[in-house]
């Protein structure tokens, strides 16, 4: 009984202990994101320019934006062709990195170490070079296309060319990516290849069969934060054209930034992040979803 | 090694037991001589992607110290000069006032920011960390998930809220709202540190706590001593991303004294004005500088430190 009892004020010692050491989140996630939410979820039905006091709009922020906005679904536009364009294009090159990088050839530490190195510098300084470099007379691509006689496009300050322009650059970057997919390369277990090479596989076939296969949580998981880096997109954009020209890169968050800290439309804001956050939620439920007919966990196979 | 040499095995077997049609897919392999001269090929092939793409990668780091290093002449010179003469080092220094800005203030405040949000980050994520995998109490596991499924949070949906209340407690334009809330633990650190803290073994807790450590000494003396490339690893991320970030000081700073060196930079916009594109590109430079040597230094921890998270589904 005695006994009983101390051992039950020690748990309750360490369970208090243990709330007290994770206290610190506890009350970051309060102060800085839980309240945030509710309040920006307030705030969205809100007309509020912080100058004037707040007045209750009821759903008209969000009425507006779907009947009398059309810089919202610019935007929207704007952010979906990134997202359905720029982020495959990313994983499929960040996946021929790291197969590239997984052949055992000498020199490798160094090349990764070249290919990483781009996702890790500040995306202000890699948006200014590119400024440079995409500058329509004097920029290093022109000159290079000049080389093989082709006369390059105006890039940033042209409609049609702005965005593919910000897609081609966000390639030079999948570093993080890359590393992820090669970790996971490295942990594909030998014996499939080899009893595979017994059977007679071709490369192709091994990659077809094996690699893609036990690569596919690795896939998905990248999949998946690059839709939801995609959704965000937002220093590049500010830093090279400011949605320009005529609203050709207006990103769904440069948008919304540009209600709420140039506008100070401090509602309309929220309720345009709102809508971002169901689509992304949407999406993301939606990928897991079809997650089911492609991404192949070890576990599952066992069971076919 | 291991790995190489159970697959260059599987290749003796496979050159016995090779019968017409069996290639398949393979066909090309067929078409030479021999194996060995068929990975020849490919070694050949390897090293031509690597190297093209490699340089690729560098071409806008070069282009971008070519041109930081040209006399003013030479930036709008066709075809553009890679190595101009003289190599202008001053171009630096003139970066640092001649842009009408006090570039060395910017780049003092972005070091005050990053140091005191890495020290802050790493103090608490660890903490909590520890709470987590080392400590036992109620709706310790849903806790944790919450934890993690606000990594997925857009940015945006709390940061039009958070102005309002660092407007309300008078912290916009100071450097607070850009450090303190990452004093309370970042989700991804405190996910990095769990994983790491999990993999020390028990025993070291239990033996210590029998000769009546509490857990806090716990905690500092054997948990933290034993973390410290976890620790090292979060303290490169952070310090990457306070360096690097634009939207927070975007929106929390205004007055020019404040600023940091990427919003100095993200002020050049477009092709309006013509800047002075060496000393701009210097900037950038500088910019970059720290990032590239820390990079240089701790690269086995950088790439070591994503893969040790065991991400893999």
């Amino acid at each position: 009984m005695r006994r009983q009892q101390r051992w039950s004020r020690r748990r309750l010692m360490r369970a208090l202990e243990g709330y007290l050491f994770i206290s610190p989140w506890i009350v970051g996630f309060l102060a800085f994101t839980a309240g945030p939410i509710l309040a920006s979820l307030v705030l969205s039905f809100f007309e509020w320019s912080l100058i004037r006091p707040p007045r209750f709009a009821g759903i008209d922020n969000y009425v507006k934006i779907f009947t009398a906005d059309p810089l919202f679904w610019q935007s929207l536009k704007v952010t979906l062709i990134y997202v359905v364009v720029a982020i495959p294009l990313q994983l499929a090159f960040a996946l021929f990195l790291a197969i590239l990088l997984n052949q055992k050839v000498r020199l490798i530490p160094l090349f990764r170490t070249i290919f990483y190195l781009p996702s890790q510098v500040s995306a202000v300084a890699i948006a200014v070079i590119f400024l440079w470099i995409y500058h329509p007379e004097l920029g290093l691509l022109n000159e290079l296309l000049r080389y093989v006689g082709i006369k390059g496009p105006a890039w940033l300050i042209s409609e049609r060319w702005a965005l593919p322009a910000l897609i081609g650059m966000s390639l030079w970057s999948v570093g993080g990516a890359m590393i992820i997919l090669l970790a996971g390369l490295q942990d594909v277990p030998q014996h499939l290849y080899e009893a595979a090479s017994l059977d007679g596989a071709g490369e192709f076939a091994k990659f077809r069969f094996i690699t893609l296969p036990m690569l596919s949580p690795v896939l998905f998981f990248n999949l998946v934060l690059g839709i939801i880096g995609g959704f965000q997109y937002f220093t590049q954009a500010y830093v090279m054209t400011r949605g320009g020209p005529l609203n050709a890169t207006l990103f769904y968050a440069l948008y919304l930034y540009l209600n709420a800290f140039n506008f100070l439309k401090m509602g309309y804001a929220a309720a345009l992040a709102w809508i971002l956050f169901v689509i992304m939620i949407v999406v993301t439920i939606w990928q897991l979803r079809l997650a089911r007919h492609w991404v192949y966990y070890e576990y599952e196979g066992a069971r076919r | 090694m291991d790995r190489s040499r159970s697959f260059s095995s599987a290749r003796v077997g496979q050159e016995h037991m090779r019968q017409p049609g069996q290639w398949g897919v393979i066909g090309i392999g067929r078409a030479f001589a021999s194996r060995r001269r068929f990975e020849l090929l490919r070694h050949a092939i390897t090293y031509l992607l690597l190297c093209t793409l490699g340089f690729a990668m560098l071409l806008p780091f070069l282009w971008m110290v070519s041109t930081a290093l040209k006399p003013d002449a030479l930036v709008f010179s066709i075809p553009p000069k890679w190595f101009p003469r003289p190599w202008v080092w001053r171009n630096f220094i003139d970066a640092m006032t001649i842009l009408g800005h006090p570039v060395h203030l910017y780049a003092r405040n972005t070091v005050i920011i990053a140091v005191l949000g890495v020290v802050g980050v790493a103090i608490s994520s660890s903490l909590v960390a520890f709470g987590f995998a080392r400590l036992e109490f109620p709706g310790r596991d849903t806790l944790f998930l919450l934890v993690l499924s606000t990594m997925m949070l857009p940015r945006f949906i709390t940061i039009v809220p958070q102005f309002i209340l660092f407007q309300k407690m008078g912290w916009l334009d100071t450097f607070k709202p850009l450090i303190v809330p990452y004093w309370f633990g970042a989700p991804f650190h405190i996910f990095l540190l769990r994983q790491f803290f999990l993999a020390i073994p028990a025993e070291l807790d239990d033996a210590a706590r029998v000769d009546g450590a509490s857990s806090f000494r716990i905690y500092l003396r054997i948990i933290l001593p034993l973390s410290k490339p976890a620790l090292a690893t979060v303290a490169i991320f952070a310090f990457v991303y306070h360096w690097n970030d634009l939207l927070e000081p975007l929106i929390f700073l205004s007055s020019q004294n404040n600023w940091t060196l990427a919003l100095f930079l993200a002020s050049f916009q477009g092709y309006m004005m013509e800047p002075r594109w060496n000393l701009l590109m210097a900037a950038s430079t500088i910019l970059t500088l720290p990032v590239l040597i820390l990079f240089f230094f701790a690269q086995r921890l950088f790439i070591g430190g994503i893969t040790v998270t065991g991400i893999k589904g």
